[in-house]
Formats: structure tokens, C-alpha cells, sequence
């Protein structure tokens, strides 16, 4: 960590020993340059996921209905049924018949305002409230058939399970593309590291022979490309977020594409990404500078 | 100081240096002469432990140089000036801060460093020469500046393989002045070269021990100049 802060704090004349020219600055640039714009989409994808999958649960726990269609004799008794069958149902959080108001509000878009549902066979409908652990709905559907012959659950919500999974997996791999990104950051600053250091055997010589240690020697090219790959980190996430900025906003109506970008305080998210980038670079030059040297007679 | 117990060098064919035994006590002033080949540069090499002795003993203040770490071996160079007989340097810097490189490396920048550094560039003549770069050098006036490396820390030991084979005469003295004046101040100099006018001119001025290398082996040691 002292190191890191030996970096930050920077010497002028030790950054001076190392020559400032070389393909390997372009190549760490524009590297950690890319690579941070494409982290700020993996992290988009990531974050973009997670809501998705969290806003999908939330209404996974939240809702069933239970449809009653009965003669209106026998409306009240099987909606009665229905509700104790409930009551002893484990994973049933709470359960309860809506009112016919709260159905006119429902059947209002369809239907308008004036509809005389009192005159109509529309079912009634009982909302269930599941627990975390949820309910059975196979054993429900055969108690409910015996209790209330007129009852037929509609857990309509069940189909978005296998979407929450794949909400969920999308979100996975968009954390693991960022740890690629990151080990591709690695790779290539090594990588340009290695090379800036094989080009550099001349002035290593003459640093060793005028005393330097090769903690020095190592800190002056750690300190260079961890510089530039913060610099280059630093405008490719700029780039990455003002591309996100500018995709279509998020309505409810345009589902998960439209939805791909940060919300809120998911924007200071990809702040993080320069940051990410130097720390990666910091070690990997270490890393090579270390090794090289102690190659090196 | 340095110290060499019985000490060799070699590769594949064979040792280049063998059985050398010799102490260089602090404040001597030492020749090392022999022809072309005979192993100077490799036993200045060994004495700043840029080689390792394969065989016999090698100590650098006191510690056994086969023993000492990278760092122990930096900590110890930075006790000491090295004239390399490729006067190496780094290209991309203007020849001040190349000079004052060994200051800067052991983190004594500042004003001990200007102080030295002008004061240095005037005795080898290279004042006019500062902001050059090293590859615009001729090669005198890389023989000097590399001197000027070499001394400006101050350093307790001097070793120089051939600091004045391409520089005149006149400063050569000039150089070889320079040097006697640090010897006289304490300092250790162990100076390779084959120039004996060089050897001959520095009788009047200092106590110095002439050392022959031939046939891998030290001969002639102690005898006096």
C-alpha cells in the first residue's frame, strides 16, 4: 500500500531515468482505454440485470389470484372455502377477497366506468400474498378442487422465474466479463511492461551500476504505466458513460433493452473502473518489473 | 574495504583470473596495469561485484559479495564510484542529470546536489556541456563526465578502468589531479589502466601500489612506484 502511495505522491527526477517514448505507451493507453469502455457496458449489463431480477422477485413474492366462477348462490361459500383452504395452506402469507369496487377499478380499462358488474358472471377473484418460501401450487390446485369446485389459481406470476434466473445469470456474467476485462488489463500491461523493460536493459544496467536499488528501478515503471493506464482508464469510462447516457431512457413500456444503463447512484459505479484499472496495472507492472529484473545478471 | 582471498573467475574454456589475492585498505592508491585481455576490466568487475568470484572469496565492506542481496549490493555501489570502461549512460538525459544520477538514486537530490554537480562539471571541464545529450558527446568528454559520476557522491572507494584512454594529456593530469586530491582526502582509488606516462606522472604526487595482471594471475603486487 506504501508503494501505491509512493506512486500517487510521485518523485520528478526518478520518473526522469525511464525514457518517455515507446510503442508501449500507445499500446497501454489505448489497452486500459478500451478496456474500461467496454467494463462500463459489462458493469451497465451487470447493474441493468440486477435491477431486472430484483424488480421481477419482488412481484414473484407479491402476487397469485385465486378465480372463483360460481352461480351467485354459492358465490360467498366457496369464496369462504376458498380462504380457509388458504389459511391452513403453509407458504401463504395472507389471503383475501377483493371487493367489488377494487374489481370495477380493475375491468375499468377494458370496460369503462359505467359497467354494472353486479348484473354480469364475472368470477371474483382472492388475492394470495406468498411467504418467502412460497406455497405448493400443485397441492393447492387439488385441495382447492375439492373444497371449492369453482376456484382456479392463477399463478400467473410463476412464468417469470425462469426469467429472474436468467436476470440473475445475465447479472453473473456481467461481473465475470468485468474480472476478464481486468485480467485482459493485466495481461496486456504486462505485457507492455515486459517490453518496456526488455528495451530498457541499457538503462537498468546503468542505474544498477551507479547504486540504484531495484525497488527504484521497478517503482519508476510501475509509476509509468500505472499512469497511463489510469489515463487511458480514465477516458475510456468517460466515453463508456456518455455512450450510456445516450441510449434511449428506460419507460415501462420498453422493456429490458431500453432499460440497459445506471439509475441513480449506479452512476458513480463505473468511477470505479479507472480506479479498478490502476490498481490492476500497479501490481501487474510490479509484477513483470520484479520478475525482469531478477532475470536480469 | 575489498578485500580478494584467493579469488577466481571463469567461463566455459577456462579461468580468466585465478587465485587473486589482494586488500585494498582505505586510503590506498592502486594501479592495476597488464595488456589487452589479460582480465583488468573483470577484476574491477569483481571488485564491485557486477561478477561473482566461482571460486575463492570476494568481500565488499565486509560482507562476502556471493552472500549479498541485490539491495546489499546497491547500498554498497552507492558507497562507490565506478568508471566503466564503456563510460555508459543514459541517452535520453542531458548530461547533468546523468552526472548527478548516483545523487538522485540514493535520494540526495537538492542542494547538495547543484553544489556538487557545478563544482564537478568545471573540474572536467564539461560546464558548457551540461544540456547535452550523451550520445552528442565525443569520447573524451564521456571519459570525463563519467568520472564526474563517479565521485560526485563522495564516495569512500574509486574504481576506473581506463578513464583516460580517450582524453589528451593535458586532461588526463587534470583527471589523475582530481583523483590524488581525493586520495588525500581518504578516499580508496583502484585505476585500470595501460597508460604508464600516466602511472609515471602520478610518482610525484601520491603513494601508489602498481598491479600487473598476466596470465590470469596478480603479479608484481606491492611493488612500489
Amino acid at each position: 500500500m506504501s508503494d501505491l502511495l509512493d506512486i500517487l505522491k510521485g518523485d520528478a527526477q526518478a520518473d526522469r531515468v525511464v525514457p518517455r517514448r515507446g510503442h508501449s505507451v500507445r499500446l497501454t493507453l489505448f489497452t486500459s482505454g478500451a478496456m474500461a469502455f467496454l467494463a462500463v457496458f459489462a458493469l451497465a449489463l451487470s447493474l441493468a440485470s440486477g435491477r431486472l431480477a430484483d424488480r421481477w422477485s419482488e412481484a414473484l413474492a407479491r402476487s397469485s389470484t385465486i378465480r372463483i366462477s360460481a352461480p351467485a348462490a354459492q358465490m360467498e361459500a366457496q369464496i369462504w372455502a376458498v380462504l380457509e383452504v388458504l389459511e391452513q395452506t403453509p407458504g401463504v402469507a395472507s389471503a383475501r377477497a377483493l371487493s367489488e369496487e377494487e374489481q370495477r377499478e380493475l375491468l375499468e380499462p377494458w370496460f369503462g366506468p359505467d359497467l354494472p358488474l353486479e348484473d354480469l358472471p364475472v368470477p371474483r377473484l382472492v388475492e394470495v400474498i406468498e411467504t418467502a418460501e412460497g406455497y405448493d401450487p400443485d397441492g393447492l390446485r387439488l385441495r382447492l378442487s375439492a373444497e371449492a369446485p369453482g376456484a382456479v389459481l392463477d399463478d400467473h406470476t410463476r412464468w417469470r422465474r425462469p426469467l429472474v434466473r436468467a436476470a440473475e445469470r445475465l447479472r453473473a456474467l456481467g461481473w465475470i466479463s468485468l474480472a476478464l476485462i481486468l485480467g485482459s488489463v493485466a495481461a496486456m500491461v504486462t505485457l507492455a511492461a515486459q517490453s518496456a523493460l526488455a528495451a530498457n536493459v541499457k538503462v537498468i544496467r546503468v542505474l544498477r551500476l551507479v547504486g540504484a536499488r531495484d525497488h527504484y528501478i521497478a517503482r519508476a515503471f510501475v509509476r509509468r504505466f500505472t499512469l497511463r493506464a489510469l489515463t487511458g482508464a480514465v477516458v475510456g469510462t468517460a466515453l463508456g458513460m456518455i455512450a450510456i447516457a445516450l441510449l434511449p431512457s428506460a419507460q415501462e413500456e420498453g422493456g429490458f433493452l431500453t432499460g440497459l444503463g445506471f439509475a441513480g447512484l449506479h452512476w458513480l459505479w463505473p468511477l470505479t473502473v479507472p480506479l479498478l484499472s490502476a490498481i490492476t496495472a500497479f501490481w501487474a507492472t510490479r509484477a513483470a518489473a520484479f520478475k525482469t529484473l531478477r532475470s536480469l545478471p | 574495504m575489498i578485500e580478494l582471498q584467493e579469488a577466481a573467475y571463469g567461463y566455459g574454456g577456462g579461468p580468466l583470473l585465478s587465485e587473486i589475492s589482494l586488500r585494498l585498505s582505505p586510503g590506498s592508491f592502486h594501479f592495476l596495469t597488464g595488456p589487452s585481455g589479460a582480465g583488468k576490466t573483470t577484476f574491477l568487475k569483481l571488485c564491485y561485484a557486477d561478477l561473482l568470484a566461482t571460486a575463492g572469496r570476494v568481500t565488499l565492506f565486509g560482507q562476502d559479495t556471493s552472500e549479498m542481496s541485490r539491495d546489499e549490493i546497491a547500498q554498497a555501489r552507492q558507497r562507490m564510484g565506478v568508471v566503466h570502461q564503456d563510460c555508459e549512460f543514459l541517452d535520453h538525459l542531458p548530461l547533468s542529470e546523468n552526472i548527478s544520477l548516483p545523487l538522485t538514486v540514493a535520494g540526495r537530490g537538492g542542494v547538495e546536489q547543484q553544489s556538487n554537480l557545478s563544482e564537478l562539471m568545471g573540474w572536467v571541464g564539461l560546464s558548457a556541456r551540461a544540456d547535452a545529450l550523451p550520445p552528442e558527446l565525443s569520447g573524451g568528454e564521456r571519459q570525463r563526465a563519467a568520472l564526474a559520476r563517479a565521485v560526485i557522491t563522495d564516495p569512500d572507494v574509486i574504481l576506473a578502468d581506463e578513464p583516460t584512454g580517450n582524453i589528451d594529456w593535458e586532461m588526463s593530469l587534470r583527471l589523475l589531479q582530481l583523483l590524488v586530491e581525493l586520495n588525500r582526502m581518504g578516499k580508496t582509488v583502484l585505476i585500470a589502466t595501460h597508460d604508464l606516462g600516466l602511472i609515471r606522472a602520478a610518482k610525484a604526487q601520491v603513494s601508489a601500489r602498481v598491479l600487473r595482471i598476466a596470465g590470469g594471475r596478480l603479479q608484481l603486487a606491492g611493488a612500489d612506484l
